[in-house]
């Protein structure tokens, strides 16, 4: 079974986001970049699949700039089997719309069985690749997944969704786009032998061109990034307890209109 | 001249620090109170290839190099000294001398099963009377037909309560100095190999270091390492390796405590500003960050010379000997940063400063660090 994990290259959790000049985009100096944490979780499925079969192939997914290659590598470290770098500057202020299109057009290329992501990105959290990608292709897709199985046949897969308090368990036929939430599995760290051996497997680099799609604007794209305005400072109550309780409870009530 | 780590070591980098950070560090204190041997983790670490870092991928281990071990090293002993010292003995002390001078036979026997975690081994030179001066040993072989009878004592051996065999050195010829000395692999479980006891430390509480007994202890002459005499060039020539390991080791420490002081000196605040305010304070940050970046740099230069397969010896007793002095004044001045609270065990720094001081003895003393590095700078003289 061959499983496509696309992957998203994001400022690693911990970032302090500045706006960059321009105002239209985050400043990109000095950030540590990492693997998006739920398309980790959507590598980490797509092993265990292989692993549970006793074959298979695993190919990881990207779009960016050369930058991305060191998130395709930690995959590979993981464990995937090769991977594919969408690298092409007329990508560079793609949409969700513009990324699914490329993405579907490695799809078709490659044919896999099965399509598993993170249900979204932990930098614009936009979270719409996936269903997109399942539109163009005409494929089944569920998000939110906690689980899943998959036939002995590879027909169909049987998937649980995260609802509000159960699971939502539903079954699709094959191929199908999986989005992955947290809970579905716990990342592998690379083993030193998956790390030495990252660097032997494949990178194909393609370009829009070799998918087949001609350049076109995208349909979305970014005015203007805003800071958030900063807290304003606490407060402190003073006095005796009795009476600062109860201003408490009146600031609450009455200022904040919390109770 | 490129001072920058390749994308490979990066990624050993980020996957050591990922490790040390979710799953050392939460247990680092209770393990440091307990006095406890974190077997778990210890073999999660096998298994990612952290016990057996440079050796061949033909016998079980990662194949990085040096750099990489050095890095990782470091990053291990940012979250826990403990963790760091038991990975260094068996990648530097045990896997490395037994896959250099071991025979094809030996390393299936006592290699392949150390490199992933299942077993680990441990490196034996210590005696009451020969620390420094190692060369005064006096645990005697008798060669008798295809065995040695071993009588003896060792003491310090790091990993000695938990590893399955242990790398011992040992007087075969008594009348040669220390070119009689022979290094042999000892089982665990061979009669007459006692551990009667481990010591209670000041630091590195979860890694346990033991006393070794031989009375009459029978060990097969096919377990010894190299030739008869070979002993000592194998033991300075694995101390040269695992001191690159150790000044790792120190420049973790020194960043784990630096860390925790920089944290405090933001959040606390006295005379009405974060403390880091203070030029005071920032002095002492200031020659921290200084001394632990020099440091970090003489570790990766020495382990950039072995890897290049240069001459190592001087600047790994450099590295040790800067980065050791480095930990135990950067975990000083992190615990005067913290005021009182430094010396409270819930901070946390005052276990980098209880552990910070072996790394200035174990693996050679400042002083043998100074002896050996005067050595090379005066030449033959």
């Amino acid at each position: 079974m061959k499983i496509l994990v696309p992957i998203k290259q994001v400022p690693d959790t911990a970032t302090q986001v500045k706006v960059g000049g321009d105002q239209r985009a985050i400043e990109t100096a000095g950030i540590t970049w990492i693997i998006s944490p739920y398309d980790e979780f959507a590598v980490e499925e797509a092993l265990r699949i292989k692993e549970k079969r006793g074959q298979g192939e695993v190919v990881t997914v990207s779009l960016g700039p050369d930058r991305v290659k060191e998130a395709l590598r930690s995959s590979l470290a993981m464990g995937a089997d090769r991977a594919i770098h969408v690298n092409d500057p007329a990508f560079a202020e793609a949409d969700t719309l513009l990324t699914a299109r490329a993405l579907a057009a490695v799809f078709t290329q490659e044919a896999p069985q099965l399509a598993i992501f993170g249900r979204q990105a932990i930098d614009d959290d936009m979270g719409a690749v996936p269903a997109q990608v399942a539109e163009l292709l005409g494929w089944p897709s569920l998000y939110w997944i906690m689980e899943e199985a998959i036939d002995a046949g590879g027909k169909t897969i049987r998937a649980g969704r995260q609802v509000e308090g159960g699971l939502e368990v539903f079954e699709a036929p094959l191929p199908c786009v999986l989005a992955a939430q947290k809970g579905l599995n716990e990342p592998r760290y690379p083993t030193l032998k998956g790390i030495m051996g990252a660097r032997k497997k494949e990178i194909k680099d393609l370009k829009a061109g070799d998918l087949g799609l001609a350049p076109a604007p995208p349909q979305l794209s970014v005015v203007r990034l805003e800071a958030l305005p900063p807290r304003s400072p606490g407060r402190i109550i003073g006095g005796e307890v009795k009476d600062a309780a109860r201003e408490l409870v009146r600031a609450l009530r009455e200022e904040a209109k919390a109770i | 001249m490129r001072v920058e780590l390749t994308e490979e070591q990066e990624m050993v980098r980020a996957m050591a620090r990922e490790f040390a950070d979710k799953d050392v560090r939460p247990i680092a204190a209770e393990i440091d109170r307990d006095a406890r041997f974190p077997r778990e983790t210890v073999r999660r670490m096998g298994g990612l290839g952290l016990l057996a870092m440079t050796i061949p991928p033909a016998y079980g281990g990662s194949g990085t190099d040096t750099v990489s071990y050095a890095v990782a090293m470091e990053e291990m002993a940012r979250a826990c000294a403990s963790h760091a010292v038991i990975m260094s003995v068996n990648n530097s002390l045990y896997c490395e001398p037994v896959h250099q001078w071991g025979s094809e036979e030996q390393k299936q026997r006592f290699l392949v099963p150390f490199v992933g975690g299942q077993k680990i081994g441990c490196f034996a030179l210590t005696e009451p009377q020969a620390g420094s001066d190692a060369t005064n040993q006096h645990t005697l072989a008798v060669r008798d037909g295809d065995h040695y009878a071993v009588n003896g004592r060792k003491i310090f051996v790091t990993n000695g309560r938990e590893s399955a065999a242990a790398l011992v050195f040992v007087q075969t010829d008594h009348e040669a100095g220390h070119r009689g000395i022979t290094a042999l692999v000892v089982e665990k479980g061979t009669p007459g190999f006692l551990v009667p006891r481990v010591e209670e430390k000041l630091g590195l509480r979860a890694s346990d270091t033991a006393e070794f007994v031989f009375e009459d202890c029978r060990v097969p002459v096919a377990n010894r390492l190299g030739e008869e005499g070979m002993g000592f060039k194998i033991a300075m020539s694995s101390l040269d390796s695992g001191r690159i390991g150790i000044a790792a080791q120190a420049v973790g420490i020194a960043a784990g405590a630096c860390e925790l002081a920089l944290g405090y000196a933001r959040e606390r605040k006295s005379f009405g500003v974060p403390i880091g305010q203070h030029q005071m304070v920032q002095w002492m940050l200031a020659d921290m960050a200084t001394a632990i970046d020099a440091a970090r740099l003489l570790t990766l230069r020495a382990a950039a010379l072995k890897d290049a397969k240069k001459p190592f010896g001087a600047a790994a007793a450099m590295a040790k000997l800067f980065a050791s002095e480095t930990a135990m004044k950067a975990t000083t001045d992190a615990i005067q940063v913290h005021g009182g609270y430094g010396f409270i065990k819930e901070y946390r720094v005052e276990r980098y400063f209880r552990d910070a001081k072996i790394t200035q003895i174990y693996e050679g003393t400042s002083q043998v660090q100074k002896l050996v590095i005067a050595r090379s700078v005066l030449g033959g003289a």
